[in-house]
């Protein structure tokens, strides 16, 4: 199955080595990495997809907090959080195109239905913007492709995935943030429990 | 160079190293020079407190370190050049990363104005070292120095420890900058937030342990880490719980207390064994669950819970699931434990477990009349007789290297102290003895160090024999000499239709390749001149070797196969032909 990671990490030089290297030792595929600047200073946030076992879930976040660089990892799945990612499409829609001198209305109209933006024109082809849910832009895609719009070039981020709801005290805490008091956390948070219901289910019922 | 006028002094990069090494206590360290290491050692002469002890090869150096840290408990140091100086440690820093030992090693790097142009003796020691150290750094300034070594040792020593590499170019060495040791001081280790024992953890923990009518306690290595000797003593004597420890975990129970068992695992004893087979809760102590201590996973102790005390969480679940998993230093688990629980006096189970013992002591080796042939495990059970008749047994440390006679040392050498074995269990690496050896006498020069290593291995670091004269230490040296190595020779045996393929081994004659290095020695085949000969080495007050010309085609027993189940072990055979043989005679 599918695992979504997001790790704040320092930002130094090496530390993509050792995250990656990470799951070339546990022989883990990583479907999509996303690094960039965090809110915190010198802290990467990353978010990482990859395939494993139901039951790796727990071993991959335990070696990942045992990184010296890592100040924190959160697992996320699609109901807690955001999960977004942008998308670059090159369609070509010249009048030389199957759908000729129409090419680019119907473009338009496909970009506007999937809330896609056109940000480049050239003579042969149109550049869309899109950003969403890695559902939405492969729907995309695919409804260009069937209707008989060559597809030039794709450039696809890799996901991004953000908590829902406030800052959980878990990432209080992890931010250095001294106390994360009671009513300015999300009841619905699971990670807002107190700590001690949070845990001994990751190392039990989880792991079948 | 501690100055405590408000002036900080300023020093070159090469000097704040020393001075921030000899800040964290290191008296020792084991080294080789080179290039571009230079700047360093040109600055050594002007720290007198530190001792650098010249090795003859750079693994020797790590293995030392290691030996070192593992006899005394301190972060061990090495040092070695770029290049090849750096890449010589990589087994010794694996060997360390395997078994959790606490070492930091400083190596010398190109100049950062040239790094990655393939300059002379350059490697990327860091990219190389990345998933054997548990942490790794390259300093490029001379500023970075002091912060970056006493980081160092901090993640060295600290949570499940670990060797810590730090590679410095030359020109960080050369450079200048201001030197305060109190301000190169680390922020407090990095809480692992997955690292505490859940109250709610607690109570199904001493649920599950007034439940069990026949628990078990696996006592690994990390008792000895966490300091918690004393703590688990009294956990298994308040509730009755008999101890099995693992190759690493001897000694952290003295083999003479009454609830220890002995080892487990594919060379444990049998009883162990089956305990663990029979048992209906496992209680893990710092251990995690190795194959050669499970045997195949899908059998191992099926009727039991698991109860996992551990302070790397990555451990828990890997190859055994835990019921109940306690994160955090077993010290503190321990402790918070401890009062917990209503005391136990039931002692059926320890019964049950003695009275299976049966047959399998008088099928012993050890107590196999004198025939005239020499076994390996004679002459390890007989070093153990020595030292405890001579009273030194608290005050000897045995070093082996990898094969037979670490298991044998395993079998018959009684430990009664912690920190008394050192071993490469993780690894197996052969050619560990004689180095960690020295790294554990330099720790340790008031105890006894017995070197006991195979013909095999002891021949892959021979040339540190130089280093044991240039530093005049005594070190007894056991060679246990059997013409193969030994326990490659055992697999072919016993798996491969006794195909020797390259397991007979040619050694040179070994007393006197000591005596070229100035080392006494004594060529021992007969089990009557065993002790004497050994108390000779011991007695000398300096290094002396031994080699042991013992039985060629001895075997390890019990043993189970690799994947087999725990309780499935292959026992002596009651008539061994070789046994009869030498009966015959």
């Amino acid at each position: 199955m599918l695992h979504t990671f997001v790790a704040l990490v320092e930002d130094k030089p090496g530390v993509l080595t050792r995250v990656a290297s990470l799951f070339r030792r546990l022989s883990i595929n990583i479907v999509s990495l996303t690094v960039g600047e965090s809110e915190r200073p010198d802290t990467s946030r990353m978010t990482i997809v990859c395939e494993a076992p139901e039951n790796a879930a727990h071993r991959i976040r335990a070696s990942l907090y045992k990184l010296e660089t890592t100040v924190h990892v959160d697992e996320v799945n699609r109901a807690q959080a955001v999960v977004r990612e942008l998308c670059l499409i090159k369609v070509a829609a010249g009048p030389d195109s199957p759908h000729g001198q129409n090419s680019r209305s119907q473009v338009f109209e496909l970009a506007q239905v999937f809330r896609a933006r056109v940000v480049d024109l050239a003579p042969e082809s149109i550049m869309l913007e899109m950003t969403g849910s890695a559902s939405k832009i492969e729907g995309l895609l695919q409804v260009l492709r069937e209707s008989g719009y060559e597809v030039l070039e794709v450039s696809r981020t890799g996901r991004m995935a953000m908590r829902r709801g406030h800052h959980t005290s878990r990432v209080l805490k992890a931010l250095g943030t001294k106390t994360a008091s009671a009513d300015n956390i999300d009841i619905l948070d699971p990670d807002a429990l107190p700590e001690d219901e949070v845990l001994p289910t990751e190392f039990g019922e989880h792991e079948a | 160079m501690a100055n405590k006028s408000q002036q900080h002094p300023t020093l070159t990069g090469a000097e704040i190293l020393w001075a921030a090494l000899a800040g964290e206590g290191t008296t020792t360290v084991f080294g080789y020079p080179g290039g571009a290491i230079l700047p360093i050692y040109d600055a050594l002469r002007k720290f007198p407190t530190i001792h650098h002890i010249l090795v003859r090869h750079e693994q020797g150096a790590a293995h030392m370190a290691d030996g070192y840290a593992r006899a005394s408990g301190a972060v061990g140091v090495c040092m070695a050049t770029s290049g090849p100086g750096a890449t010589n440690l990589v087994t010794g820093l694996a060997t360390a990363m395997l078994d959790s030992i606490p070492i930091v090693a400083i190596t010398g790097q190109v100049s950062s104005k040239v790094l990655g142009s393939d300059a002379f003796q350059e490697v990327d020691i860091t990219g190389i070292t990345l998933p054997i150290t548990k942490h790794n750094f390259l300093v490029t300034r001379a500023e970075d120095i002091a912060p970056t070594v006493r980081l160092a040792f901090q993640i060295a020593r600290s949570g499940r420890p670990g060797p810590v590499l730090v590679d410095i170019t030359k020109d960080a060495q050369q450079g200048t900058a201001t030197f305060s040791f109190e301000a190169a001081k680390p922020h407090p280790y990095r809480p692992h937030p997955m690292l505490r024992a859940e109250s709610s953890s607690i109570r199904e923990a001493i649920e599950l342990i007034q439940q069990a009518k026949k628990p078990i306690i696996l006592a690994g290595h990390g008792i000895v880490e966490s300091g918690a000797e004393k703590e688990v003593i009294a956990f298994a004597e308040a509730q009755q719980i008999p101890i099995a420890s693992t190759l690493l975990g001897l000694g952290a129970v003295p083999a003479a207390h009454p609830l220890q068992l002995g080892m487990m695992g594919m060379h444990g004893e049998s009883w162990v064994n089956n305990a663990i087979q029979q048992a209906d809760l496992l209680l893990a102590f710092g251990m995690r669950f190795d194959d050669r201590v499970t045997g195949n996973l899908a059998s191992y102790a099926p009727n039991a819970k698991k109860i996992h005390i551990e302070i790397d969480p990555s451990e828990i679940n890997k190859n055994v699931r835990a019921d109940v998993a306690l994160i955090g230093d077993l010290k503190e688990v321990l402790q918070l434990l401890l009062p917990l629980l209503p005391k136990n006096s039931d002692t059926s189970w320890l019964k049950e477990i003695n009275a299976s013992k049966g047959t399998a002591a008088v099928r012993d080796i050890i107590n196999l009349p004198d025939n005239g042939h020499l076994y390996a495990a004679h002459v390890i059970h007989d070093i153990w007789r020595e030292a405890q008749a001579a009273g030194r047994l608290e005050n000897t440390i045995i070093v082996t290297d990898v094969g037979q006679h670490q298991m044998w040392e395993a079998q018959y050498f009684k430990h009664e102290a912690p920190r008394s074995l050192v071993t490469s269990g993780g690894l197996g690496t052969m050619g560990f003895a004689l180095p960690a050896a020295i790294g554990a006498k330099v720790a340790c020069p008031e105890k006894d160090v017995w070197v006991i290593a195979g013909d095999g291995g002891f021949q892959m670091t021979a040339s540190e024999l130089s280093t044991i004269v240039q530093e005049n230490l005594a070190i007894n040296i056991a060679v246990i000499n059997n013409g193969f190595l030994g326990m490659v020779r055992q697999w072919q045996e016993t798996f491969y239709e006794k195909n020797y393929s390259a397991s007979p081994i040619l050694s040179p004659d070994f007393v006197m390749l000591a005596a070229a290095h100035g080392i006494a020695g004594a060529n021992v085949g007969k089990r009557a001149d065993v002790i004497p000969t050994v108390t000779k080495a011991r007695t000398s007050g300096k290094c002396f070797l031994i080699n042991f010309q013992v039985e060629k085609e001895d075997g390890v027993y019990p043993m189970i196969a690799p994947g087999a189940a725990l309780h499935e072990m292959v026992r002596r055979p009651q008539h061994d032909p070789l046994l009869e043989t030498a009966e015959d005679e």
